[in-house]
């Protein structure tokens, strides 16, 4: 029997085990629970949720592309009242680690929904999701630019009150990552996750137009797991001590370790439970072999040891 | 009315592949799927990996169940239609008998029964009449007249074998390049025939084009109306969001997931016209 300490950290929250699903792939987690039980996840982290109930955006909404797919949703979903009535309570009575993504279309959303949430038990962290891809124009997309980033991880920081660890998760698709993780760590965030899809675009050659009804989606899967790695590298090289949610193409307990290496604290499961719903206990169970194998008594001795003696 | 969970009775599995025969265009697949057969019910549909353990293609596969049978020699058994159109059909067709995939089902929602027996009309277009002979069998079990009518681009395009014609009262051909059966598209022939056979409840399953139109003349006489849809899922288990349909809901639109509160929905409830979704959203 292997003796490894799984436990991680985020801010001042323990989590179990450092696999998370990621934000937009378990929706609420009762489809999930059909398949394992969740109090076996490190953490579950629910689909971003909004003020209103959302419809989301018009079909098609995905397109598989090679190792990846692209989607287009919208952030479809019922709205901070029904989540908070029916979807919270439900995933306290499985003894579910909570993480909740919230996403606005303003700064005051988000400060908005920080408040609803400050009340709120059963919730381990709040993921500030400020880098979803599908909205209307990229001046929306506030993980683009330090000054908008910081301005909505200091409204969410302003209403949320208490210890709640507050994550805030990051686009790939800037100049230099580095700088944007720099202000919301100064912002006073907890935690960085880190990677939302990069946008991306698939043209039928069929019709000979943008094959989704939103033209442009986000790209995840095994296809954009080097630039997680590497984003996750970079920014862990400049703020070790900040720790890292990391995700973007895990499809194995390779691939999560390779994320740890590069300095993730958790690892998100994303697209891989599209393509299997035991994604995440597969990937959790061969983690743990892996990190015994590789000599790890605890886990977090193997959190960015690619960066050692170096 | 509308379930809101995925199909309590689904499992994933390794599958065996216990058949695999050319029909046509298409392939007739048997999977060995034990226990799994008997929870599943006409209109229900399975997920599959293709491609293997290194592929690029990272999705399932949706397919419509074509048959379950819960006790057969090789113990319970589910079979399906599948057209090699793109590169995930193609390997699943490939498969040879012995060689095992990875299998989520029974999946989604089940195609309604009525409570007394009624005339129905079961349409089927392409291999889309594939979840429609259990049906039919279940139907005239329940005493239900069963009009089947089945239609394609080209008569051998038509997915019509032997014993799924046992159990219908008539089976009426269509073909848009007239090779067979009534000469034109599926959707021109169900107004004569609706009245002809005094239908009264009709099912549909096939391309979502064909399925507008159907839901357009079982508005204009009145009849309920179940269909199966067919929209791009990557997941199948309700959790990706991509495989939803708009349907009419008190604030507007609505958009519902098929893997869950379909692939069977009322046809009536789908709002059909693109550009009114779009106009809504």
């Amino acid at each position: 029997m292997s003796t490894l300490d799984f436990s991680t950290k985020i801010g001042s929250k323990r989590f179990s085990n450092p696999i998370f699903t990621a934000s937009g792939c378990a929706s609420s987690g009762q489809e999930l629970s059909q398949f394992f039980p969740l109090s076996e996840l490190g953490a579950i982290v629910t689909k971003s949720i909004m003020t209103k109930p959302r419809t989301g955006r018009a079909t098609p909404r995905m397109a598989e592309t090679p190792s990846g797919m692209l989607n287009s949703i919208g952030l479809q979903g019922p709205g901070i009242d029904t989540f908070l009535e029916k979807d919270i309570p439900w995933l306290v009575e499985q003894k579910a680690k909570v993480i909740v993504s919230i996403a606005g279309e303003t700064v005051d959303e988000y400060g908005v929904l920080s408040r609803r949430l400050r009340a709120v038990s059963g919730i381990s962290a709040v993921e500030v999701n400020i880098s979803c891809p599908n909205v209307e124009n990229r001046g929306q997309v506030f993980a683009c630019h330090p000054d908008t980033a910081v301005a909505v991880i200091e409204a969410v920081r302003r209403n949320i009150g208490g210890e709640l660890p507050i994550i805030a998760k990051l686009s790939p698709d800037v100049t230099d990552i580095v700088e944007i993780a720099a202000s919301v760590i100064n912002a006073g965030v907890d935690g960085l996750a880190l990677i939302n899809t990069l946008l991306g675009m698939v043209i039928d050659t069929n019709t000979m137009k943008p094959k989704l009804a939103g033209k442009t989606g986000g790209l995840s899967g095994p296809a954009i797991r080097p630039v997680a790695v590497r984003a996750i590298y970079q920014v862990h090289q400049a703020f070790p001590n900040t720790p890292i949610v990391g995700m973007g193409g895990v499809a194995s307990g390779r691939d999560a370790f390779e994320l740890i290496l590069a300095g993730a604290s958790a690892v998100s499961i994303g697209t891989a439970t599209f393509g299997n719903p035991n994604a995440a206990m597969q990937i959790k169970e061969q983690l743990s072999e892996l990190l015994t194998q590789k000599g790890f008594n605890d886990f977090r001795d193997a959190i960015g040891f690619a960066h050692r003696g170096i | 009315m509308i379930p809101q969970k995925i199909n309590k009775n689904s499992v994933q599995m390794n599958a065996e592949v216990i058949s695999n025969k050319k029909v046509g265009p298409y392939h007739h697949m048997v999977f060995a799927v034990g226990d799994m057969a008997a929870h599943c019910r006409p209109g229900n549909f399975v997920a599959i990996s293709v491609g293997g353990s290194h592929s690029s293609l990272i999705l399932r596969r949706a397919f419509a169940i074509y048959r379950a049978i819960d006790k057969g020699p090789m113990g319970g058994s589910i079979e399906l239609v599948i057209a090699p159109h793109g590169e995930g059909s193609k390997w699943l067709c490939s498969r040879i008998v012995g060689d095992f995939v990875d299998l989520i089902g029974p999946l989604g929602t089940a195609f309604g029964i009525p409570t007394t027996n009624a005339n129905t009309m079961l349409i089927g277009g392409g291999y889309g009449s594939a979840p429609l002979f259990a049906l039919a069998e279940l139907l005239k079990n329940r005493g239900c007249r069963v009009d089947m009518v089945l239609g394609a681009s080209t008569a051998n395009k038509i997915y019509a074998p032997l014993e799924g014609k046992r159990s219908v009262s008539s089976l009426t051909l269509t073909t848009d390049d007239g090779t067979t059966g009534i000469h034109g598209q599926i959707s021109e022939a169900i107004p004569r025939l609706i009245r002809e056979f005094g239908t009264e409840v009709v099912y549909s399953c096939g391309p979502m084009g064909m399925l507008a139109a159907i839901a357009k003349i079982a508005d204009e006489f009145d009849l309920a109306h179940q269909c199966a849809v067919e929209e791009a899922m990557a997941c199948g288990i309700g959790v990706c969001m991509t495989c939803v349909v708009p349907i009419k809901h008190e604030d507007g639109i609505k958009m519902v997931r098929t893997c869950i509160d379909g692939p069977v929905m009322d046809g009536a409830e789908i709002i059909w016209d693109k550009k009114t979704v779009l106009d809504g959203l």
